[in-house]
């Protein structure tokens, strides 16, 4: 077995210690099945409009149906794309802006740290939220907006655990000795430190997908979304007008928002563990 | 350096941030598709007076640096706009919705900060024991649960189910209340999205200050007072929680931000008349510079208390002034 393969099976094994983080992990990829596999595994149309309307839960339509008799369940199973897709988009765009700023602070200091940490400090104070409700409203809805949007206010977080590392490692003597034989900087920076600098950022990661996840649904419910694909956002939306008769159509986007945030948040602590184990509690 | 020279230098600090809110404001104004004007003015008929008023108020017609330049001198002067759609000027209808926000969040504010702090400090006794499993699982849950849902949630079981609290509004409308009546009613009509607002901060509150009650209970000087022989209730209250709670200060001056965030959707669900509520309906009616104003207003806000944790913090910890 080659070198890297034991170190990422020593790494799983480590991993799999952590239960909940396990099952955690399988949800999630249940999840991505259930987005790929949308089309082949709704009973119904999600946007077929059928007879039945306002049905509550039962054989048939185990999630009820909505108010133009679409099947809920098929509506839940073609919304899971949105928020997976908005989550890893977004949170790749941030961990990519994110590290660069971050190795660019953090190595060279000085006046680029100052000028960086101050712009770090300016995104992290305003409102997210309402920037990206303002930007959408202002600048029209679609997905490809709001995953620029909810990435371009994720990348502080990164930016300052990539700087923090490469503070750390920049006095090491790994870079002290690349530096002595005559590497440019940019080639350090890439091949020597970053390498080790990305395990903390790959947290961070996990934790933007999930927040990036619930920023989604809340931009979808306030009607921000785009229009024309499904999120579960906006399935709660439609179901706030009914909710005095007909809860289920509240409770089960609800639910799914929820118990994937749980399950990536979940992950992400596990890899924290597995990865960061100086930090964990004695 | 003194606090006051600290203080200085954070509203320095604080300058350029406004500034660069308004002019990410302007370039909005300008990168939205369509004429500028209607983005200052939002999808209204207005008059052709106005209209003609507005171009060169804002001198549409001149180059872009001085369009700038006025913007940012109409914004500075407290001229936020006006609304169309309320027929008042943008700061009236924002000041009028300011204190229903201010009773949501001030309260959620409280709570989230007490509760997720004592959370923290109970939790943090007995590591991993079953008090700290139960109190770990429900700030786990509660930072993951949206917080707009969680507001559907409890309207679901305490309004429509049990009946036992009001669904929607800031009170009761019709009955004729006075006195305590009155003021039992606003409590009952506030309980329920104060909560919603609150769970995702007391989650975040709690695990911080657990994390930063066990990371202090390492320290020498506990040990210390320990070896001094003082009772554990002294050590906890006397040392471990003033220095656990400083990055946790800075936490809860965050939450401000986001607590304007979250009433966004909080007072949607509610129905509850504030700020957030104005920035949705404000959405649906194209009314622009409500959205621009708001959006400034509570930026404004928003950096003035961080101003003010961050010399809270200054206050607290001398150390951050002798290294900045």
């Amino acid at each position: 077995m080659k070198r890297k393969d034991m170190v990422l099976h020593k790494l799983w094994q480590q991993f799999r210690k952590n239960r909940p983080a396990e099952i955690s992990l399988y949800v999630v990829l249940v999840f991505i099945l259930a987005a790929i596999f949308a089309p082949q595994l709704s009973p119904y149309d999600p946007f077929a409009m059928g007879n039945d309307a306002l049905v509550p839960p039962q054989p048939g339509h185990w999630m009820g149906t909505d108010d133009l008799g679409r099947d809920t369940f098929s509506r839940i199973l073609h919304g899971t794309r949105v928020p997976l897709i908005v989550g890893f988009l977004a949170a790749s765009a941030s961990l990519i802006i994110g590290t660069i700023v971050g190795s660019i602070a953090g190595y060279f200091g000085g006046f680029w740290d100052e000028l960086l940490m101050r712009m770090t400090e300016y995104v992290l104070v305003i409102p997210r939220f309402f920037l990206a409700l303002l930007i959408v409203a202002m600048l029209g809805a679609g997905i490809t907006k709001i995953i620029l949007v909810i990435g371009l206010l994720g990348w502080p977080e990164v930016a300052r655990v990539v700087r923090a590392q490469f503070l750390t490692l920049k006095e090491r003597e790994f870079v002290l000795a690349a530096k002595a034989l005559g590497l440019a900087s940019l080639t350090i920076i890439f091949t020597e430190v970053l390498p080790n600098a990305i395990p903390p950022a790959i947290v961070v990661g996990s934790f933007l997908v999930a927040r990036a996840i619930i920023l989604e649904a809340g931009l979808s419910f306030l009607g921000l979304g785009d229009p024309n694909l499904i999120s579960w956002g906006a399935l709660l939306s439609e179901a706030q007008d009914r909710i005095w008769a007909s809860m289920w159509l509240a409770i089960f986007p609800g639910l799914a928002i929820s118990i994937l945030v749980l399950c990536i948040n979940l992950f992400g602590d596990g890899v924290n563990d597995v990865l960061n184990p100086k930090l964990k509690e004695k | 350096m003194s606090i006051r020279a600290y203080f200085l230098k954070r509203i320095l600090h604080a300058v350029p941030l406004l500034l660069f809110v308004i002019v990410f404001n302007f370039i909005l104004i300008h990168m939205a598709p369509g004429d500028p004007i209607e983005s200052l003015i939002g999808e209204f008929p207005a008059p052709d007076a106005y209209v003609d008023e507005m171009r060169k108020a804002f001198g549409l017609d001149q180059p872009l640096y001085i369009q700038l330049l006025l913007y940012v001198r109409n914004i500075l002067t407290g001229d936020l706009g006006f609304s169309f759609y309320y027929r008042q000027p943008v700061v009236t209808v924002i000041m009028e919705r300011v204190p229903a926000t201010l009773q949501l969040m001030i309260p959620a504010l409280l709570l989230s900060a007490f509760t997720g702090v004592f959370l923290g400090i109970f939790s943090s006794r007995k590591p991993y024991s079953a008090l700290d499993n139960c109190i770990s699982t429900f700030t786990l849950l509660g930072y993951c649960v949206p917080a707009f849902w969680l507001g559907l949630m409890l309207m679901l079981v305490f309004s429509i189910k049990l009946g036992w609290l009001p669904a929607q509004g800031l009170r009761t409308l019709g009955a004729d209340l006075q006195g305590f009546a009155a003021f039992a009613d606003r409590i009952a009509h506030l309980l329920l999205p104060v909560i919603a607002l609150s769970i995702r901060h007391i989650a975040i509150n709690g695990r911080m200050m657990r994390s930063s009650m066990l990371e202090v209970s390492y320290e020498d000087y506990i040990t210390l007072a320990r070896s001094k022989g003082l009772t554990e209730k002294k050590i906890i209250t006397g040392h471990m929680v003033p220095n656990a709670l400083l990055p946790v200060i800075t936490i809860i001056g965050l939450d401000v931000g986001f607590l304007f965030t979250g009433s966004v959707l909080v007072e949607t669900v509610f129905g509850w008349p504030g700020i957030g509520r104005l920035m949705y309906e404000s959405i649906a009616k194209r009314d622009y510079p409500v959205l621009m104003g708001t959006f400034l207003f509570t930026t404004t806000l928003v950096v003035l208390a961080n101003l003010l944790v961050d010399i809270l913090y200054a206050w607290l910890d001398p150390r951050v002034k002798y290294n900045s």
